[in-house]
This record gives C-alpha cells, sequence and structure tokens, in this order.
C-alpha cells in the first residue's frame, strides 16, 4: 500500500503499523513525534495503530532553533 | 567573584510551574556547528533553551540530531512553534512538541514559546493568530510563553486569555537591532505588572550586543530571549559569557534604583577646600 511521509509517497506492506515505519526508517523513537491525516498518535499507540492506503505521516523532529 | 560570593541574593525566575536561576535563555539554533552550540549554551549559564520543531529527515538516519547535544537532565528544553503563520499551524506543532519532550522526560512538555508570524520578511508577529493560537493551547493545557510585538494593548490581551508570560520583541527577529521602544515595554510593564507585579515578562527577540540585554534587563523585564546575537557573533562561546554577565549586570541595576537624569553636573569631589580658589572666585562662576 502506498501512504505518504511527511510528503514523500512510500511504499509499505499491508497491515503496516506506525511503529513499523520507525523502524524502516531507523528512528530513534524517543526523538520523535507522529501525526496520521493530522491526528497526533501518542507514543503508546505506535504499535497499535494500523495504516490503511493513502494515509498522510508527519514525522517530526527537534532541531535547533530560537 | 562571582555574584553568590558576595551574599548579593535574587529570586529566581517563575514562569508558570517552572523555576529557572538564570533570567537568560537561549535559542539552540543558527550555530556553525552543535558542539560550538553546546559551548555557548554552557557559557550562557542559561537553564532553559528553546528548540523548534521540524519534519524528519527521512534519508539521512546517521545524520546528527540536536539531541544528542543538549543534556536534556540538565536544560529545560522550551518547544517553540517557529515558522507557523496560523493559529491552526501553531497548535498542531505546539501538541508534537509536547509529545517529544514527554518521552524524554523533560520538564518543558507542559509549556511552549507561542510564536506566530505574519511575513517571511519582518518575522513580525500576526496578534491576531497569535491571540487566537494563545486562547486555543491554555485551553489544552499549554502555559504558554508569548512572543509578541512591543505593542501594549495586545500585550494585555495576551495576558487575560492566560498566557504564562508575555514576551514583547525588542526588534524584529534577528535583526540585532537592540530595544527599538523602551517605552512600549515601559507601558507593557506598567499594564502587565501594574497589579500584578510578578507577572513575568521577557525581552524576546531583537538583541544584537550585550548592553542591549543590560538596558532590557534595566526596564525591569524579567528575562531575555535571545539566539542571532551568540550564535551569529564572531566568537559565540565568549557573546554567550558576556550575555550571562549582562542579564546579572542589568537585573543588580534595575533592582539598585538607577539615579535621576540631570540637565547639569554634580561634582563628586568635595566642593570645600579646593587649594588655590578663593571664596569669591567660587562665588563669581
Amino acid at each position: 500500500m502506498k501512504i505518504q511521509i511527511n510528503e514523500e509517497l512510500q511504499e509499505y506492506p499491508i497491515g503496516a503499523t506506525v511503529a513499523d515505519v520507525i523502524q524502516t526508517l531507523s528512528l530513534n523513537p524517543k526523538f520523535i513525534a507522529v501525526e496520521v491525516n493530522l491526528e497526533l498518535v501518542p507514543r503508546d499507540q505506535h504499535a497499535s495503530r494500523q495504516l490503511v492506503e493513502g494515509d498522510q505521516l508527519e514525522v517530526v523532529t527537534l532541531v535547533g532553533g530560537g | 567573584m562571582s555574584l553568590a560570593e558576595t551574599g548579593i541574593s535574587d529570586a529566581p525566575l517563575i514562569l508558570g510551574s517552572h523555576t529557572l536561576r538564570s533570567r537568560l535563555i537561549v535559542g539552540t539554533g543558527k550555530y556553525d556547528t552543535l558542539e560550538l552550540m553546546q559551548q555557548s549554551l554552557e557559557a550562557s549559564g542559561s537553564e532553559c533553551v528553546t528548540v523548534a520543531v521540524r519534519r524528519e529527515r527521512l534519508y539521512d538516519p546517521t545524520g546528527r540530531n540536536l539531541l544528542d547535544y543538549i543534556d536534556f537532565h540538565r536544560y529545560t528544553l522550551l518547544p517553540n512553534t517557529a515558522g507557523c503563520y496560523n493559529a491552526k499551524d501553531a497548535v498542531r506543532t505546539a501538541k508534537l512538541g509536547r509529545e517529544i519532550l514527554l518521552g524524554l522526560e523533560n520538564p518543558g512538555a507542559d509549556w511552549v514559546k507561542l510564536e506566530v508570524l505574519a511575513d517571511t520578511k519582518t518575522l513580525l508577529p500576526d496578534p491576531v493568530e497569535t491571540v487566537l493560537a494563545c486562547e486555543q493551547l491554555v485551553e489544552l493545557g499549554f502555559q504558554v510563553l508569548c512572543y509578541t510585538t512591543d505593542d501594549p494593548v495586545i500585550a494585555k490581551r495576551l495576558k487575560q486569555v492566560g498566557a504564562t508570560a508575555v514576551m514583547p520583541a525588542g526588534s524584529p527577529i534577528g535583526s540585532g537591532q537592540g530595544i527599538l521602544n523602551p517605552n512600549n515595554i515601559r507601558i507593557c510593564l506598567e499594564y502587565l505588572k501594574g497589579e500584578d507585579p510578578d507577572y513575568p515578562v521577557i525581552v524576546d527577540a531583537g538583541v544584537g550586543t550585550a548592553s542591549d540585554v543590560a538596558f532590557a534587563m534595566e526596564l525591569g523585564v524579567d528575562g531575555v530571549l535571545l539566539n542571532t546575537a551568540i550564535a551569529h557573533a564572531r566568537d559565540p562561546v565568549r557573546m554567550a559569557h558576556a550575555m550571562r554577565h549582562a542579564t546579572e549586570a542589568g537585573r543588580l541595576a534595575f533592582q539598585s534604583g538607577r539615579i535621576p537624569r540631570r540637565l547639569y553636573a554634580s561634582a563628586s569631589s568635595p566642593e570645600d577646600g579646593v587649594i588655590g580658589r578663593t571664596r569669591q572666585d567660587r562665588t563669581s562662576q
């Protein structure tokens, strides 16, 4: 299935979860936050939240700022 | 001799549920290297640093993360909503920042530096969207430190809708122009602190050098938030030291009560007993 991550189209197996995406991208789960279709998905739901075709994810972290 | 050694004590800076010993809050952006940032934060003496929320890079997992260079057990992180141009995006960004800080178990998870900008050229805040966003974030349980213009009317509005602190700009972000309208800052202080002297007011943005920080503190603000003035100085670590001292100097001067300005001189040495001048000389002048 195709999902969008930070506005980029990516292919994931059907039934993939938010946690699967984080693992595939080799991201440190502690340093990020994830939205699916503009709704924040809390950390404790990453493993249970299954994605569906067309879902739009935002994966953010902290960077230097003023 | 450090200030602590002199026995001169000062109340900490209290921002909602947060207590900070340093009245200087510094940003983490624009440094040439993360190592330089780390050293500058240390030199500034600050206990609170601002950070921004941005999209993760998807193809550079070996890239270094800011969080590898900030001891988040030592510093309280203050996530900002920089780059947002409407209340909706600012609220989304604040929620994402909170989610990351909750994961880090950093005390900064319950607050946000609200910044809603109007245009990219001036980076001036959009006052209408800022008030809207502030209201919504307060409703969501955030302690909101609110970046705004130096307009006293908007400052009052922000306090009314529940901002934990109001943070008027000295001048546009990163411009280094210092405190352009000290009279507006004075009116902000009067409006916000008049019947509520402990309400925190922080000058945020526009600082160019140490004297700007000292001047802001001398006006009676509770703290200063800055980034570019350190990060883009030729020697950021040295400038961070200067900012730390300027914050303390300005604070002490404000508490001490400056002398009134007067048009004519007032001699520091006794006027009596000066040799070579007769009484007649003195009275004839």
